[in-house]
């Protein structure tokens, strides 16, 4: 008989805790974010696709077109082309995409590159209609962003 | 490619219907005007607002709902479609109303249909005898207290009606869950009704508030020279009233997790929408009663400006314990719902009544012996 009474103070006094507790919660502030209106900066070391990095001074790719990414790919997502123009000291870039659809973003690539050329993008929500739009053109992303 | 069960479908978008009803029954009200008596229309009126009334809380109940489940949860809950996304309700009703009443096929015809109705028209009538205020009553019965009690039963039944002619396992479990939730629930709740009774002397909801007038010490839960062990009547009244309108965390009739939908698994548009409004106008009664009985209706706590107002206030604030309440504890299981009601409630109200009746026996004697 006491613990039936143990039992029934010992519960309704957990009761009004839990109240206590939803009470203050609801008192606190929003903790959500409103996506579509406002979205996160990403982290330093978040893996997106791959993009260009572009020479501070001029802009252009620091890509030299050793191939070394194109080599090292697993999934063979990158292609890419380039030649030499008169008095440059190294090929410069003329092509590079990127086929998203396969890469499993092991970041060999960015690894491979020997000149800092390669580097992770932020973008994290990436949607599209058909299964081409996830074929970048890195060389022109990099002159849009330029 | 697998083919659809079969189903009736009947395509009825209910906004087309009642673009052309309201027209006629305006022009019908209008034409039937002088052919009635006075005392009848007095019955009409009210109860058209009475609906609406039950209609609209219902919506914005739901949006009420969203926001305190969202903030309870640190979000903010509905907010693009309109200004803190109060033309929500709006928009959900546009939906339901323009959705497919799909019958599936092996129901009960008659039951299906009639399910939903046997939920709401209840809950609307018995808003006929509640009082807003001493005059704002569209009837004011002298068994009201008994009529509502006696309505609240009806809703049972379509609860199970619905379950039943749904021709689903789930929902036949959720019926069965319901009703022994609600014979269970029920018998607490009349026991406690008789001990108040057994004070007020009366069925008369409006005289009841009557009584109470004055400041807070004057309502029944905090007058302890009328009983003392009032305020448990209150908390027994007020957690059976939690499960008589199957909610959270007694709404084991609706266990998502189990039963997929409970009662309404199978009902779609406006069939489901039908059954809502029903909940939510039972969530408006019970507080309703609630505060008649225990917060004096429309008294004010400090005996200034007694009104309507006063009564909504109660009424939306209990609302919004009982979504507290909600947000705040897990589903019950069944046994635990009904160990409460067998183990708990009903020995505790007993011994209340017991106990009242002594006092009132027992307290004006030895009041008059000094």
């Amino acid at each position: 008989m006491s613990g039936y009474f143990k039992d029934l103070f010992g519960g309704t006094k957990s009761l009004a805790v839990g109240l206590g507790i939803t009470f203050r919660y609801m008192c606190k502030p929003v903790v959500t974010l409103q996506y579509p209106h406002e979205s996160l900066k990403m982290t330093p070391r978040y893996r997106g696709h791959i993009e260009l990095v572009g020479d501070e001074e001029t802009g252009l790719p620091k890509c030299v077109v050793c191939g070394m990414c194109q080599k090292t790919c697993p999934s063979n997502c990158i292609t890419l082309a380039g030649e030499k123009t008169e008095g440059a000291k190294t090929k410069s870039l003329t092509m590079y995409t990127l086929d998203f659809t396969k890469c499993s973003l092991c970041g060999q690539c960015v690894e491979s590159c020997k000149f800092g050329a390669i580097d992770f993008s932020k973008d994290y929500n990436l949607a599209g209609p058909r299964k081409e739009a996830f074929i970048f053109d890195l060389l022109k992303r990099l002159e849009e962003k330029s | 490619m697998i083919p659809l069960p079969e189903t009736r479908r009947v395509f009825t978008p209910f906004i087309i219907p009642s673009l052309i009803a309201l027209p006629v029954a305006g022009f019908g009200l209008y034409a039937l005007w002088p052919l009635l008596p006075l005392d009848l229309w007095r019955v009409i009126i009210a109860l058209i607002a009475l609906i609406a009334f039950a209609a609209g809380n219902a919506a914005y109940l739901v949006w009420l709902e969203r926001k305190v489940c969202a903030h309870i949860q640190c979000r903010i809950g509905p907010k693009e479609v309109g200004p803190f996304g109060l033309l929500q309700p709006l928009a959900d009703g546009i939906k339901l109303m323009t959705k497919q009443l799909i019958v599936p096929k092996g129901v009960d015809p008659l039951l299906f249909k009639v399910a939903p109705l046997l939920v709401l028209v209840p809950a609307v009538m018995s808003f006929v005898t509640i009082p807003f205020s001493e005059t704002l009553v569209a009837r004011n019965i002298d068994i009201g207290l008994l009529m509502i009690f006696a309505f609240a039963s009806v809703n049972v039944m379509g609860l199970l009606l619905g379950g039943w002619g749904s021709a689903n396992k789930y929902a036949v479990i959720s019926a069965a869950r319901a009703v022994s939730q609600n014979v269970a629930y029920e018998i607490p709740m009349l026991i406690t009704v008789i001990t108040m009774v057994m004070i007020t002397h009366t069925l008369n909801l409006r005289d009841i508030v009557l009584q109470q007038s004055g400041n807070m010490f004057d309502w029944y839960v905090f007058r302890f020279s009328a009983s003392p062990l009032l305020w448990m009547s209150f908390l027994i009244f007020f957690v059976c009233s939690l499960a008589e309108t199957n909610r959270a965390p007694f709404d084991l009739g609706e266990a998502e997790s189990e039963l997929i939908a409970g009662f309404h698994t199978e009902y779609s548009g406006m069939g489901f929408g039908v059954f809502f409004m029903g909940e939510y106008a039972n969530i408006v009664i019970g507080c309703g009663l609630t505060s008649i009985l225990f917060l004096g209706g429309w008294q004010c706590p400090f005996g200034l400006w007694p009104g309507w107002w006063w009564f909504l206030a109660k009424i939306y604030f209990l609302i919004f314990c009982v979504m507290w309440i909600r947000w705040t504890y897990p589903r019950t299981t069944l046994w635990g719902l009904l160990n409460l009601s067998w183990k708990v409630l009903i020995p505790l109200a007993l011994i209340n009544l017991l106990l009242t009746g002594g006092w009132l026996k027992f307290w004006p004697m030895l009041m008059g012996a000094q």
